[in-house]
């Protein structure tokens, strides 16, 4: 299996990890651990930066395990930008997931906003990955302005609706020039697994996960679920036939 | 101004509790069933009928707030700056015909009590005062949020109604949420429980969500103190009030308390009660009805009932509080608001809700926004 870049990192595994939700701390450590994911994102306002000693930190510190902070709780750009700055300074990475949700109910991204962040952080230096709508004008307008990767949804937020915008991820992965992460909506393993057989380079779980009755059993499941998905891809999946093929060809006329 | 006045006029409360106490086991079925709820559902979930479908409203509640919050209560506590008040509200214990000594915080005492919160570990604060607007209005409040600010991650306020320049000044010095509870939605029964002061208007604290809204704060906090009135209709015009705000200000976050009435120097007992079996279902009729509704239970309920809200449909709980200004520290003795039921330390909430198998929140905003 062929292994992920994103910027200047190679990632072996391509399923990334949220960590809201988790009932416990060391249920999340050790889903984590189970997942083999090799990146994590973590709420910024969750994080006690001024404490230096924060309980959601310390659980996330794991060998090969990287921090994705995202901004979550920011409804503009300037708002998801001054958090991007603030977690660059205290937790030293320039990495992060934009994050950008005036709408407190679903959570749906703003497109606007996120894209008038990536621009300004790109300048400055971030990786920015930006949760976006399933939408592949907005990833191409992302490209242009240096966005690292784009992460479009396939549900909204926790539905566990799973990839209710597959006809436009496929879109998205054909045009795309950055890797394509397919966040929120993956409810099972089997939505995983479909959106690493359509091309996407990663999908980042969280609620599946986290809420599960054992969430390190689940972890595993989506983790295998992840590479037999992208093995599908790389093996070359045979195309679906959509039309059927009728037992007197229409060109038999051809031949006569 | 946009106004919720307009749509509470559609409604008329004799017919609402006529629908309420009409509901039939088949309109129970179906509005349970329903993938998208609406506020006639609501109606149906808070009819006596209902209540016998309850374990069923209780798996769905937790299964509802487990998807969307996850396995996490928030934790805050109030910091109570005043008991001064000039309204006279029959309930309660800062009523102004309560002839007891009143108590304003300085901000050096002001500093006291948070420092004694933040000992507790306390990150998200409740400013609490009651109406007296000379001493402790605008002024007084932007003063206390400035001294607050670099010490609490979210800073919430529960104080009299202001103007929506009020609520703004208020947002840009630091505050995140405004709660505010009508208290009763029958009209001529708040003017019973609220003969005198500023708040005997009630046009004017129904507008307040309205202001507050305008204002652009990020969440506001609707309820209804139950015990004053049928809280099966009262809660049905609650839950109205938030759904018109939540379709008006569209990127605010809306959450509900269940303010039950507790004893209290001077007051008077409740006219309806309410049973911990009618609070549940009102509970988690909210979830079943609004899956994001932010779900805020206080120390006025009893360890019993928290410990097992916790996983049914709970979000946010307040925990150790005082509900008398300087109760922390400064203080101890002076007049309180309510009896709190739930004396447990922060430590020990934070312990019940790890057993449950929850994480406890302390931090989950940022005092830069």
């Amino acid at each position: 299996m062929s292994k992920l870049h994103i910027a200047d990192k190679i990632f072996n595994s391509r399923l990334f990890l949220g960590t809201g939700k988790f009932g416990k701390l060391e249920g999340m450590t050790e889903a984590v651990r189970s997942s083999g994911s090799e990146l994590v994102t973590m709420a910024l306002k969750r994080v006690d930066l001024q404490s230096g000693s924060d309980d959601l930190l310390q659980a996330l510190q794991i060998p090969d395990v990287n921090l994705l902070p995202n901004t979550s709780g920011a409804r503009n750009a300037q708002e998801a930008v001054l958090a991007a700055q603030l977690a660059r300074e205290a937790l030293e990475t320039n990495w992060v997931k934009l994050e950008i949700h005036p709408d407190p109910r679903y959570l749906l991204p703003d497109p606007i906003e996120t894209l008038k962040a990536t621009e300004l952080l790109a300048k400055e230096g971030f990786i920015v990955m930006p949760y976006i709508h399933a939408d592949p004008v907005l990833c191409k307008r992302l490209e242009d302005v240096g966005t690292a990767a784009v992460m479009p949804l396939g549900a909204p937020i926790g539905s566990n609706k799973g990839l209710l915008t597959l006809d436009f991820l496929e879109i998205i992965i054909e045009q795309s020039d950055v890797p394509v992460v397919v966040d929120a909506g993956i409810g099972a393993p089997s939505d995983a697994a479909k959106a690493m057989e359509i091309g996407a380079d990663a999908v980042l779980v969280n609620t599946a996960i986290a809420v599960a009755n054992d969430p390190t059993a689940m972890a595993i499941a989506f983790k295998e679920a992840v590479i037999a998905g992208r093995r599908a891809y790389e093996a070359g999946l045979p195309a679906s036939q959509t039309v059927a093929v009728a037992s007197s060809p229409l060109t038999n006329f051809l031949l006569d | 101004m946009q106004s919720f006045q307009k749509k509470f006029q559609e409604y008329r409360w004799d017919s609402i509790h006529e629908r309420i106490y009409n509901v039939g086991h088949a309109d129970v079925r179906r509005s349970l069933h329903k993938t998208k709820k609406t506020m006639d559902d609501f109606l149906v979930l808070l009819s006596p009928t209902a209540s016998q479908s309850l374990e069923e409203m209780a798996y769905m509640a937790q299964r509802l707030t487990q998807k969307r919050f996850g396995k996490t209560i928030q934790l805050f506590a109030p910091l109570y700056l005043s008991n001064e008040c000039q309204n006279i509200c029959t309930y309660c214990g800062f009523s102004m015909d309560n002839q007891l000594k009143r108590k304003t915080l300085s901000s050096i005492e002001i500093m006291q009590e948070a420092g004694a919160l933040k000992a507790m570990g306390v990150n998200h604060v409740l400013l609490v005062s009651g109406e007296a607007n000379k001493t402790v209005g605008l002024d007084y409040f932007l003063k206390a949020i400035k001294l607050l600010r670099p010490h609490f991650a979210n800073i919430s306020i529960e104080v009299q109604p202001l103007s929506q320049e009020e609520y703004y000044a208020v947002h840009q010095a630091g505050v995140n949420a405004v709660l505010v509870y009508q208290e009763t939605y029958h009209e001529e029964v708040y003017k019973q429980y609220h003969p005198k002061g500023k708040k005997s208007n009630f046009a004017f604290r129904l507008d307040t969500p309205d202001r507050v809204g305008q204002a652009g704060l990020h969440k506001i906090g609707l309820g209804v103190l139950l015990g004053l009135e049928d809280w099966r209709v009262d809660s049905f015009f609650n839950a109205l009030h938030i759904d018109y705000l939540q379709k008006t200000y569209w990127q605010t976050k809306y959450s509900v308390s269940f303010p039950r009435l507790r004893p209290a120097e001077g007051i008077i007992e409740p006219n309806f009660i309410m049973e911990d079996r009618d609070l549940l279902q009102l509970i988690c009729a909210y979830r079943i009805w609004n899956p994001d509704l932010e779900i805020s239970i206080s120390t006025r309920e009893n360890e019993k009932f928290r410990n097992h809200i916790i996983s049914l449909g709970a979000t946010t709980m307040s925990a150790a509080s005082k509900t008398n200004p300087g109760g922390y520290v400064v203080d101890p003795q002076s007049l309180e608001q309510f009896e709190t039921s739930d004396e447990r330390s922060m430590d020990e909430i934070r312990n019940v809700i790890y057993q449950v198998g929850y994480e406890p929140i302390m931090k989950d905003w940022d005092n830069y926004w």
